[in-house]
């Protein structure tokens, strides 16, 4: 009975037995590839007509800093954003596949895309994959039942918040968002505060850095503030510079190569046969 | 001993560079204290004067740090009593290499470069291991940072192999003011790609007239 | 038997190790965050009551700042115990040094070094003391304020937290700390860190001391509660949010 049970071969979903394998390997000593990173603060609020998504820009890699301005807040439709932390390529693979299926549905349907439709969409793959696919995400947008803000956990589970944080700096972030938040922030108060915010990310967790990215989601519109602020500049550029002279670096030994000549091939019609 | 549990050991990152040059030596290292994703203090001085000629500069635990700094000066202490001298560089160095190798199985976790100048007013600069391991070198850089800035001090300063006959001197040709320049131009590169390196950047330089410090803002992200 | 004996045969003896090392391994009784802050003409620190075991709030009438000798504040996170053995030191060190009857007195600066001294020592001997603690302290116009981790890892600053406050408060305390700070803006710093806290850590509880000192000696207020907020529409029904998903 037992034994053929096991024989039946599995009927769809995942299948987890690599990761099996992998925890194996791992126990053994075996060094997995590592994965990119972003150590990340992002964040997000409800104001008065909106939702407003903040991220800073660092990507890293282990101490490494990888990419010092990348984007970590994705589009999902023209009236939904998400921002997203945890493995640089789990986030952008996530969002994209949504994305995708929310812009067939809107062909589909004709209508604007909704923020529940994104979040179930999100969470179903993401608890499909019971936690492997390490993406930890805040969503946000406006539709037409109002704006909305949502945290997406790696293994699925959601939550609804009025102001929401993740990624390594969450808790740099919170700190400014419990001491300060209010309802019914004016536009500018709530840029304001989501930039402070990433700030504190990016000041105060060596995982986060670089510059400070919002996107400010409003009924039938939005802005992307790439880059809205860049307060980290280079503190020292050599005066002189490092230009090297001709023949700085010293030539040991010479051997020339000619190219070999091309040797001509008669064109011969085919047809003179 | 320390296979015993790793809690033992903490990494507060950082970033060490000494330059010596014929008649200076430059040694740096930035402030920030650094455990994890998070940041203890922006402003910790991983610099030690030791002697009038000669300052240690280490990074890795701050523990084991402040108490190989403290052992040295105490035996540096002794050491006036019963010479009425400061120690030289290069007995300092010897001195800083058998203190290290005491611990060799319960090791101080640091990353030392001393520098300083040597009996002839020389630039000198020694680099270690954590378990004392030691070589005078003519520039060294140790720490987090270390990997990013090596190759441009290797690129801008190469110094002669020591299996040159007849040895050739290990200071670098550069002029004090160009080897600062350098330093902090380094400092400012490994701050950009290194998250351990920021906040601020201490140098110290020793030459004939005596010691100097300077400071320079880093990147506080 | 010492530390790593070795027995006649060359092998350890693990037994004295291992049974020595349990408490250390795992501690008991823990308090949450400490903060300590400089302002204008002194220091300030605060930590909350509580003592947890393990997940559960054991004990609600913690007193983890204390002053030791005439110049000093210390708070201590961590296993309570070891920090209550550590104030056994602090005594019989103060005590000793009162008894050369020279005038002198341990400053702040001198009580830091000694428990650097002693949480570094410690961990040596892989029995660690499991705290981190904030001295904080003036003597001699001069303002004083470090800490020191359970292996000994210290420094100074003009604010400090330990555990989560590192986290937290911290932060906030970078944003807004000057250096001519009055007593009662550097109170509303740390009820702002200590609210946020409360808020964020589960271990925090809402029953806080806030203690102080200047050239004049040592202040320690009675305990207190600080008022919260529960009153955002979303938190009313939260699954108004997110209709039609689960």
């Amino acid at each position: 009975m037992a034994k053929a049970l096991a024989d039946v071969p599995p009927k769809g979903g995942f299948s987890f037995d690599l990761c099996r394998r992998n925890d194996m390997l791992v126990k053994k000593g075996i060094q997995l590839p590592g994965f990119r990173k972003t150590g990340t603060t992002i964040v997000g609020l409800i104001f008065e007509d909106g939702v407003i998504l903040g991220a800073d820009t660092r990507a890293t890699e282990g101490p490494i800093v990888a990419d010092k301005n990348c984007e970590k807040i994705h589009y999902m439709a023209p009236n939904i954003y998400c921002c997203g932390a945890g493995t640089a390529a789990d986030t952008e693979a996530v969002t994209d596949m949504v994305s995708s299926q929310l812009q067939l549905h809107r062909y589909a349907t004709g209508r604007e895309s909704r923020v529940v439709t994104t979040l179930t969409l999100l969470k179903s793959h993401l608890f499909s994959y019971q936690g492997y696919v390490s993406a930890a995400l805040v969503l946000g947008g406006v539709d037409v039942t109002g704006p909305h803000l949502h945290t997406v956990y790696p293994h699925g589970s959601t939550d609804t918040l009025p102001f929401a944080t993740m990624g390594s700096g969450s808790l740099a972030a919170m700190a400014v968002f419990e001491s300060k938040y209010k309802e019914g922030l004016s536009r500018e108060e709530g840029i304001q505060l989501v930039s402070e915010a990433i700030c504190s990310g990016i000041f105060n967790d060596l995982g986060s850095g670089s510059n400070v990215d919002v996107c400010v989601i409003t009924k039938g519109k939005t802005d992307y503030l790439r880059n809205h602020q860049l307060p980290n500049p280079r503190t020292y550029v050599s005066s002189r510079g490092y230009s090297f002279a001709k023949g700085h670096t010293e030539v040991l030994s010479t051997k020339i190569i000619p190219l070999k000549a091309k040797p001509e091939v008669a064109v011969v019609d085919a047809m003179e046969e | 001993m320390a296979l015993r549990g790793d809690w033992v050991y903490e990494n507060n990152g950082g970033t060490c560079v000494a330059i010596a040059g014929s008649d200076y030596c430059v040694v740096a290292a930035d402030t920030r204290l650094s455990v994890g994703y998070s940041i203890y203090t922006r402003d910790y001085s991983k610099i030690c004067k030791l002697a009038d000629k000669c300052v240690l500069a280490s990074s890795g635990f701050q523990g084991d740090m402040k108490a190989l700094q403290k052992n040295l000066a105490a035996k540096h202490l002794i050491y006036q009593h019963q010479h009425n001298k400061q120690m030289s560089c290069p007995a300092m160095a010897r001195l800083l290499s058998n203190t290290l190798y005491y611990k060799r199985f319960f090791p101080y976790y640091t990353f030392n470069i001393l520098g300083g100048l040597d009996n002839e007013g020389k630039g000198c600069v020694y680099s270690y291991d954590a378990v004392g391991s030691y070589e005078r070198t003519g520039y060294s850089c140790q720490g987090t940072g270390g990997n990013l800035i090596t190759p441009v001090l290797d690129n801008q300063l190469k110094s002669p192999s020591p299996l040159l006959l007849p040895s050739r001197d290990a200071v670098t040709p550069l002029s004090e003011s160009e080897a600062v320049d350098l330093v902090k131009d380094v400092f400012a590169s490994a701050t950009e790609r290194d998250i351990y390196t920021g906040d601020k950047l201490e140098i110290i330089i020793v030459n004939a007239t005596g010691i100097r410090q300077e400071f320079l803002d880093l990147r506080k992200d | 038997m010492e530390w790593g004996a070795v027995s006649s045969e060359g092998k350890e003896v693990s037994t004295i190790l291992e049974s020595g090392s349990q408490r250390t391994l795992s501690p008991y009784v823990t308090g949450t965050s400490v903060l300590g802050l400089k302002y204008k003409d002194g220091v300030i620190m605060a930590a909350d009551m509580g003592g947890s075991y393990g997940s559960t709030l054991r004990y609600k009438s913690v007193e983890r700042i204390k002053p030791i000798g005439k110049h000093t504040l210390l708070g201590a996170s961590g296993e309570i115990s070891d920090f209550q053995e550590i104030l056994r030191y602090l005594d019989e060190l103060i005590i000793y040094d009162h008894m050369w009857d020279d005038g002198n007195s341990l400053g702040p600066k001198e009580v830091h070094n000694y428990l650097n001294r002693v949480m570094y020592n410690r961990r040596n001997k892989f029995d660690p003391l499991w705290n981190s603690l904030v001295v904080g302290g003036v003597k001699n116009g001069q303002k004083y304020l470090g800490m020191v981790g359970m292996i000994g890892t210290h420094y100074e600053d003009n604010h400090v937290a330990t555990g989560f406050g590192n986290h937290l408060a911290r932060p906030i305390m970078r944003a807004e700390w000057r250096e001519d700070l009055t007593f009662e803006e550097a109170v509303k710093i740390l009820e702002k860190c200590l609210l946020v806290l409360l808020y964020r850590d589960r271990s925090a509880i809402n029953k806080f001391q806030i203690s102080k000192i200047t050239e004049e000696g040592v202040t320690i207020s009675e305990p207190y509660a600080l008022k919260t907020n529960w009153d955002f529409s979303a938190f009313q029904n939260p699954t108004k949010g997110a209709e039609g998903s689960w």
